[in-house]
């Protein structure tokens, strides 16, 4: 609670569709109070820019509590800003000083095209979980759900897992723009509960080859982790890897024989 | 004429199992037959996709986001009410039942209510066996927390992220099915008109919001799955684009309008700090299991929350209300946080809330306790107002959250325009003037698992061999003729002022006078006023760019067209309801204590409203409320 206010420069990637050419434009963005988050300081400078008879900043956004994971941009050069840990949304302006200069771009892949200005196109990242990002689990066929317990540090692990809001941070981070924390994060969710099972390794193998359709290599930067929003752990890589590599086995095609 | 409500004959326990033996069912290798749009991927939309493409229908779901995953039940934190008496506390089907009717102040359908109370217990199962991790305690078994305006321990919860897993649990159901091409996504598709032939719901229109491709969409039948209006006050817990457009344009096509003024004040909101605002934030009410609300005993105080003895500490709700203390129904702590307010007795730099503390609960359970409970609600409230709520107490207030009112439906969940459906938030049966906390996510998993996939074959069983209706046939070409003209008015107004600003000044006008307290003075002030702004709007609107790619300008004016219409609707139901009941408080209507005082003999019904024409106020058909299981009582949580 400081009351106080901002006097910024605003460096904002302006691109009219995925085909067109873009480009940074400079906007000032003055009187901004420090109690305000990233993105009402975005709408302040829309408002300026409507009053003069320019288009406004495009850039995704919804439940701006940080859980939806519709928001996400580079800013300074990294996803989500400079906090840990904090999706734009909840990144408020008491984390910036009086007379900085703000660089605020799109998510960067090659699997993510701008759809315009600051918004991206996510789509790949569905089409990992229509891969086998479920369970099984008509409904009407469900048996009472205390019968199968399940020890609480397992469904925690689940949880941490599951955590994940698929806003792609991870790969706008990553130098080779892969997408192994969200699928690991997805795949560890499901694959370490007694009711992902039966479908443990048909799904690992089906995600992990979709995700290599539309997305580069992860070698193990971890950056991913750094830029996460909810700090989901680099280790559900190495358990995504290891359920992979058994999958090949499991699945009868060997690895090699691909 | 209002449409029969349908409600079965028989016993309240009997009435859904029988209704389910008697309603027309379609043959298994019949479905594929009948498509089926559902608009909205919520927990409503996406559980009744899923299902409804497992049956063997041919779904077609429409979201306007770029994944159904971000719709906003993803936002909701605390739980999700179920009639397990896992605790042996003496819960039952009957005692949800019970305080859901209750809760919601003698203003809902008994039974649709029961009908909830009794498939809350096939969610829990459905959702675990989909991989939801529900908290669990060491022994491996589901744990459950407290919620307002129950006395047994019955919410199921996900940490602070309840409505997250249960939505991805959902999605990843429909997901299966669009894998298995049963449901076909349309994602960044906004529904902007609804289609009808003779009568009968059969198509909608939509403006993919990417590229501005306006395209029409025919089938057998229509779910609207697309949650409630709260962003009608600008400020609420809503997500930014969540409106009620998709609904508006079916009640200007014909479909009743229930109830518009139950609107649900949440208790537990960060208050406003800026006229900058764009949302507000929701701390959910798991936290009044532990933290105890209070303000300062003198209007004077200028002491910081922790040098108040506790004997200038009025513990307001806890004095006021023994036997549930914190745990009142949201509409009593809500009202009760605004009374304290006027009284000069708010803390914070505005004077503009009241202290949610933990110091007890903290010192009685210690702080990794609390961490582990509350963690990310406690991470998140540190984000946005600077402070800890570990070391100082929370400063919270109400804020609009919920809508109780929407599209009217028959237990069948049809509106008045057959073959239209409105599932979840969308619709206004379940939960009265007032819906209890974590019942919600249970009721948009009962319509979209449990209740549209049976008895949407009531509908379709009959047409069996109807073609649809051709995209060429006349009611497509003028549907999207007239979606295409009004965003052409809008980008040609060439006004001088943004959406936003009409949103903001609607907002502060249905805040002000259809908010916490309503009275006549306020709301015939209302009517004129929010009529005056929208003559405005629709002159001196500014939408800049054109319609071919992503423009959030375009997106917003129509939203904020339909808002205008329903502002006023609000106010006229609130007018015309000359009582109070739940979240609506009409100030001529109130208890010596001044709690809120129903009118049963004039008001123990539902209002539904039948559009005519923007200037031509709609017409009230009652339907009445006819309580066979519960005593109507003046609620008491004393």
């Amino acid at each position: 609670m400081s009351g106080e206010s901002l006097n910024l420069t605003l460096k904002v990637w302006r691109q009219d569709g995925a085909g067109a050419k873009g480009g940074f434009e400079t906007y000032p963005a003055h009187q901004i109070p420090t109690d305000a988050s990233f993105l009402e300081m975005l709408d302040v400078v829309n408002e300026q820019l409507i009053d003069a008879g320019k288009l406004p900043i495009e850039f995704p956004h919804d439940c701006r509590e940080g859980i939806c994971g519709t928001c996400g941009m580079m800013i300074n050069g990294r996803a989500h800003g400079p906090e840990m840990g904090t999706a734009t949304c909840q990144l408020h302006m008491r984390k910036f000083t009086d007379g900085d200069t703000i660089e605020i771009e799109p998510w960067r892949a090659a699997a993510f095209p701008v759809v315009r200005d600051l918004v991206v196109d996510r789509s790949p990242l569905d089409k990992i979980i229509e891969a086998g990002g479920y369970v099984s689990a008509p409904t009407g066929t469900a048996a009472d759900a205390n019968e199968m317990p399940i020890p609480k540090e397992v469904a925690d692990s689940a949880m941490d897992a599951a955590a994940c809001i698929g806003c792609g941070a991870c790969v706008a981070a990553c130098p080779n723009s892969a997408a192994q924390l969200f699928t690991s994060a997805k795949v560890w969710h499901l694959n370490s509960l007694p009711q992902g099972q039966p479908e443990r390794f048909k799904r690992v193998e089906a995600m992990v080859e979709t995700m290599e359709q539309f997305f580069g290599s992860c070698t193990n930067h971890g950056e991913c982790t750094e830029a996460c929003p909810k700090e989901i752990p680099q280790d559900f890589i190495a358990y995504l890897n290891r359920d992979y590599i058994k999958s090949k086995v499991k699945n009868r095609k060997l690895a090699s024989q691909r | 004429m209002l449409p029969e409500a349908k409600i079965p004959a028989g016993p309240m326990a009997e009435k859904w199992d029988n209704h389910k033996f008697d309603i027309k069912l379609v043959n298994p290798a019949n479905k594929r037959k009948f498509k089926v749009i559902v608009v909205g991927t919520g927990l409503a939309g996406a559980s009744a996709s899923a299902t409804l493409g497992e049956l063997g229908y041919e779904v077609h779901a429409f979201t306007f986001h770029d994944s159904p995953r971000r719709a906003h039940s993803i936002a909701a934190q605390g739980g999700i009410n179920a009639a397990k008496n896992y605790r042996n506390d003496g819960d039952s089907v009957h005692r949800l039942f019970y305080d859901t009717v209750k809760g919601g102040d003698y203003r809902s359908r008994e039974a649709n209510v029961h009908r909830l109370a009794q498939v809350s217990v096939d969610i829990i199962d459905q959702m675990a066996a989909q991989g939801v991790p529900f908290a669990r305690e060491y022994g491996g078994l589901l744990d459950n927390r407290s919620f307002g305006g129950a006395q047994v321990s019955r919410t199921f919860y996900a940490r602070g992220q309840t409505g997250q897993q249960l939505l991805l649990g959902a999605y990843q159901q429909m997901m299966r099915q669009v894998e298995v091409g049963k449901v076909t996504l349309h994602t960044n598709s906004e529904m902007l008109e609804l289609v009808m032939k003779d009568g009968e719901a059969c198509g909608i229109i939509t403006r993919d919001l990417t590229t501005g491709e306006i395209a029409a969409h025919n089938a057998h039948a229509v779910v609207l799955c697309t949650g409630g209006y709260g962003n009608v006050f600008y400020l609420s817990t809503n997500a930014m684009a969540c409106n009620v457009t998709a609904a508006w344009r079916a009640h200007r096509k014909g479909a009743y309008f229930a109830n518009p003024c139950y609107t649900q004040i949440h208790p537990t909101c960060i208050p406003v700090s800026d006229e900058f605002q764009s949302k507000l934030t929701l701390m959910s009410e798991s936290l009044r299991n532990d933290g105890r609300i209070w303000v300062p005993r003198s209007a004077d105080e200028s002491r910081s929350a922790r040098d108040i003895p506790d004997a200038e500490r009025y513990y307001y709700l806890e004095e006021k209300y023994p036997a549930f203390g914190n745990l009142v129904p949201r509409d009593v702590a809500s009202r009760n946080a605004k009374t304290v307010v006027d009284q000069g007795l708010g803390v914070g730099p505005l004077k503009n809330g009241v202290y949610l503390d933990f110091s007890e609960a903290i010192g009685r359970d210690g702080k990794d306790t609390i961490e582990a409970k509350y963690g990310n609600l406690f991470q998140m409230y540190e984000r946005i107002t600077g402070e800890d709520p570990y070391t100082l107490p929370m400063r919270i207030y109400p804020a609009t959250h919920y809508t109780m009112g929407g599209l009217w439906v028959d237990y069948n969940l049809m509106t008045s325009i057959p073959g239209l459906y409105a599932c979840g938030e969308a619709n206004f049966s379940d939960h009265g003037a007032n819906r209890l906390g974590a019942s919600a996510l249970m009721q948009g998993l009962a319509d979209g698992y449990f209740v549209i996939p049976y008895t949407i074959g009531d509908y379709l069983a009959p047409r069996l061999g109807d073609p649809l209706v051709s995209l060429d046939d006349p009611v497509f070409t003028d549907a999207t003729k007239g979606v295409r003209d009004q965003i052409n008015h809008f980008l040609s107004i060439g006004g001088t002022k943004s959406p936003d600003y009409f949103h903001r000044e609607l907002g502060k006008l249905i805040w002000d006078y259809i908010g916490m307290a309503r009275n006549q003075t306020g709301l015939e002030k209302a009517i004129s006023e929010i009529r005056a702004l929208r003559e405005e709007f629709w002159k001196d609107v500014r939408v800049l760019g054109s319609n071919d790619t992503l423009n959030s300008s375009l997106e917003k004016a129509g939203r904020i067209a339909d808002f205008f219409e329903l502002g006023e609707l609000m106010a006229r139901d609130a007018l015309d309801r000359r009582e109070s009941c739940g979240g609506h408080f009409r100030e001529e209507s109130q208890t010596e204590e001044n709690e809120a005082l129903r009118d049963d003999i004039n008001f123990a019904h539902v209002s539904a409203w039948e559009w005519h024409d923007p200037d031509t106020p709609q017409t009230k058909h009652a339907e009445e409320l006819i309580f066979e299981e519960v005593k109507l009582t003046q609620r008491s949580y004393k």
